[in-house]
């Protein structure tokens, strides 16, 4: 066995030519073929990298789909996001514990299968979903879970559970999942068709500068969610100084609710590609990156062909249409399970093989990125947007949307709604529109822009979906009538606790305190002083958080103390003397009273 | 040549040059604004957000932005102050900090802080962590309890002394300085003359048999508030 790991690591890490840079790919070979990064492991990637045994532990212990410990041969991932939550998932979890006979994050014990629970994995309009290793399967119901269980037990190989293919190109040959793409409804922008290499012919007969100006006429802002400017982010890489350049796409997709990138990944790479293509001519660089989210992993066959198909199309690799001098390739990053990685500067950390901690800025990524130099990241949906542009031309993409946030949106819509799917819509679409169109008019809340959005009352349904009303990535929760808002609120910032990065105070400590006291609201143990308490925490931590995970955690709390104030003060009870039981003294008494096996006096004279 | 820059700090003019942080500028001017990871010998970090100031509007962290002409920094007002007092209360509950038992009284710079700052109780409640005590060494100690995360002895080892003997582990409330060995710190290169020994601010890494030489209320804040050896080149304090 150690034989065979240092056998093992020493093929994969010559496979890297031992890049300290490419070490997280590394990390994600071990962790498949033996099922965890031991200590063992981690001593001999140290050796083989140059580089301390610390800092291979770092990596190992930031990554979600790295561990440790051992993982049965099949690791089963349910997902932890709050549409999941609606829709059943802690009964499938119970189910599926029961049937394996382990507890959630425990392993079988003849080393088969891990049962685990993970975040948001892109699936809501398709929940209660599961990751099992790199296959996603969709609608999971009590009676699948034994059959799964069955079926895995026979033979770990989790590919063995695709019985019906999706729609699209969810059925290729190369893909072969069963997700589904539920588009429910297709805009001009990106999901129309689209005819490789005519975009980009386009941009070629044009000057870079005369390329990025149509991207600035058109208006188009980042679609991530930032709503940044592409064709001045544009402008700063290209006029930035470096040895090289790089465009990335961020196909980190991880706000909770949001699952648009996956089906354009799965309809439109060409589209996505050639966005980048342009890119890599208006900025004047020579390599292209898919940074690509984990749980996305198993597309990534498919999208090596339709890379390798545009390279034989002479729309990668050297001169480029035939235009001497455009050198241009584009390759397919793996994440490792880590939201935070969605930031620009940890997805940057995390493509040179680090820890996905976010960096300081300035310097920003146009300035100084990836392997220091100017980089620009783009949303996989930015790029749909840049190559019709191209196409099609600026002035026709303007005239879509409002004037500040112009073109179409694709929205990931999920929660109480009879059509939940993927929409392309005009910006400054309202909410009731929404609503009308995706079967929710009895929503009494919606959630927008994931979980570090705002939680929108009936009573604002006529805002608008733009940059200068309600942002968005793309994520849209509705919630019903029936759902507890606050519990929805706690599910958040126990994402948030969980994906932060840990590394300033106020993201690290202050959401762990404001989830406390959201429990403790719950709990029934509500004080007259807790709104101000939450408000003041949350102010705090949004103001002096380092980067926009930790600027944007408290809003799930914001939003609802402004829009929902009764959510709060409904918990507080009526009728009560001001001494309210802030203080669980059964609760805090409870472990003494079972070590003496004795109740405690102060019980005595309560009912 | 560097170029100077002028800047305002709370009305006060200070000339600083290109490439200084607002931070730095500040200190050598003479102005104290309140910190806790910054160490004028390693790398800025940003972790800890006490130097947060507002610059043109701004919250920022003092530490990691760099000056510009014309920039009008707040640090001394209301509002940052209590963002301050907030993080600082964090940072306590955060670890367990038990200021009447621990060697570093007196020396600490979070408890220096905290009198600085007007802190008498945390209004955050204490979230107990259970964190790893490792006496190994033969010289130093690390109690993790006490660790407010600032990185210093992650930079120092690695940047100073070129060694890499701490590194973080884990994420989120997980965070956690680790060490560069199967988990204890004898089993590392670490030598007590390192910088990394010296520069911790709290009293998680500490060298032994030297905790009582200098006797409480003789220690370096029992005498004077932390920040005051800045402000008495500089005028009136502030923060």
């Amino acid at each position: 066995m150690s034989k065979n790991l240092e056998l093992a690591i020493k093929k994969f890490s010559s496979q890297v030519a031992h890049d300290r840079t490419r070490l997280l790919e590394v990390l994600r070979m071990v962790q498949d073929e033996f099922g965890c990064v031991s200590p063992e492991a981690q001593e001999i990637l140290a050796r083989e990298f140059h580089v301390q045994r610390v800092e291979v532990a770092s990596l190992v212990s930031f990554y979600a789909f790295l561990s440790e410990k051992p993982q049965g041969k099949a690791v089963i991932r349910l997902c932890k996001g709050c549409i999941d939550e609606m829709h059943g998932m802690d009964r499938i979890a119970k189910a599926f514990s029961e049937e394996l006979g382990i507890p959630v994050g425990g392993t079988t014990p003849d080393g088969k299968i891990t049962l685990e629970r993970t975040n948001c994995m892109g699936m809501c309009d398709q929940a209660p979903a599961a990751l099992v290793n790199g296959t996603l399967v969709p609608w999971l119901s009590t009676d699948k879970v034994k059959e799964i269980v069955q079926a895995l037990k026979q033979d770990p190989d989790p590919r063995k559970l695709v019985t019906k293919l999706g729609d699209g190109n969810n059925a290729h040959p190369l893909v072969r999942a069963m997700v589904v793409n539920n588009i429910r409804k297709a805009g001009p922008v990106v999901f129309s068709p689209f005819e490789p290499g005519k975009a980009l012919r386009a941009a070629l007969s044009m000057h870079p500068a005369e390329v990025i100006r149509d991207i600035k006429t058109s208006r188009l802002r980042g679609r991530g969610g930032a709503g940044f400017p592409t064709g001045l982010k544009w402008e700063f890489t290209r006029s930035a100084k470096g040895y090289r350049k790089f465009v990335v796409c961020n196909a980190d997709e991880g706000e909770p609710g949001t699952f648009k990138d996956r089906v354009i990944l799965t309809e439109q790479a060409h589209m996505v590609f050639e966005g980048m293509t342009i890119g890599g001519w208006a900025i004047g660089a020579d390599q292209g990156i898919l940074y690509l989210r984990g749980e996305y992993s198993y597309l990534v066959p498919f999208l090596n062909q339709v890379l390798e198909e545009r390279r034989k199309a002479g729309l990668l690799g050297r001169n480029i249409l035939g235009k001497e001098d455009f050198h241009f390739d584009i390759r397919v990053y793996v994440g490792a399970g880590a939201y935070i990685c969605g930031e620009e500067t940890a997805l940057i950390n995390s493509l040179e093989g680090r820890r996905g901690d976010p960096r300081n800025r300035p310097p920003f990524p146009a300035q100084e990125g990836y392997l220091g130099a100017p980089t620009t990241v783009n949303n996989v949906e930015t790029f749909c947007k840049v190559a019709r542009i191209l196409e099609k031309g600026p002035g026709w993409f303007a005239e879509m949307g409002t004037p500040q946030s112009t073109g179409t949106k694709v929205l990931s819509i999920s929660g109480d709604i009879k059509a939940p799917g993927v929409y392309e819509v005009p910006f400054g679409i309202t909410l009731k529109e929404l609503l009308k169109e995706a079967g929710g008019e009895d929503a009494s809340a919606v959630q927008v822009g994931g979980a570090s959005g705002r939680m929108v009352p009936p009573a604002e349904f006529d805002r608008k979906i733009c940059y200068d009303d309600l942002a968005t990535g793309g994520s849209i929760m509705v919630f019903g009538p029936s759902r507890d808002l606050l519990e929805i609120v706690e599910n958040f910032l126990d994402f948030f606790i969980e994906e932060s990065c840990g590394f300033c105070t106020p993201c690290r400590v202050g959401n762990v305190l404001l989830k406390k006291k959201i429990s403790e609201i719950r709990a029934g143990r509500a004080e007259p002083g807790d709104a101000d308490y939450l408000k003041n925490l949350g102010e705090t931590i949004k103001a002096t958080a380092r980067c926009g995970l930790g600027q944007t955690s408290p809003n799930p709390v914001l939003s609802t103390l402004e829009g929902f104030p009764e959510l709060y003060r409904s918990r507080e009870k009526a009728g009560e003397t001001p001494e309210r039981p802030t203080f669980d003294l059964s609760g805090a008494l409870a472990q003494a009273e079972r070590i003496t096996g004795r109740k405690a006096v102060h019980l005595e004279d309560e009912a | 040549m560097t170029k100077s820059i002028t800047f305002i700090i709370d009305g006060k003019e200070i000339l600083g040059r290109e490439g200084q942080t607002i931070l730095e500028a500040a200190l050598e001017a003479g102005v104290y604004i309140p910190h806790l990871c910054y160490h004028p010998e390693l790398k800025p970090f940003g972790s800890c957000r006490v130097c947060t100031v507002m610059a043109n509007g701004r919250t920022v962290a003092s530490c990691t932005t760099p000056i510009a002409e014309g920039m009008i920094v707040e640090s001394g007002t209301e509002r940052i102050r209590e963002y301050r007092k907030a993080l600082v209360e964090m940072l306590f509950v955060e670890g367990n900090h038990f200021c009447m038992v621990c060697e570093k009284s007196g020396n600490c710079e979070l408890q220096a802080m905290a009198y600085r700052l007007g802190i008498t109780a945390p209004r955050f409640p204490y979230i107990f962590p259970k964190r790893e005590v490792d006496a190994s060494h033969p010289e130093v100690f690390i109690d993790r309890n006490r660790c407010i995360l600032c990185g210093r002895c992650v930079r120092a080892s690695r940047d100073v002394d070129g060694k890499h003997v701490f590194d973080f582990t884990g994420r989120g409330p997980e965070r956690k300085v680790a060490v560069n060995s199967s988990g204890r710190l004898a089993e590392t290169n670490l030598s007590s003359a390192d910088k990394a020994v010296d520069i911790c601010p709290v009293g998680a890494i500490l060298r032994k048999g030297e905790a009582y030489m200098v006797p409480v209320g003789k220690r370096a804040f029992d005498k004077k508030p932390i920040g005051s050896e800045i402000e008495e080149k500089g005028g009136a304090p502030r923060g």
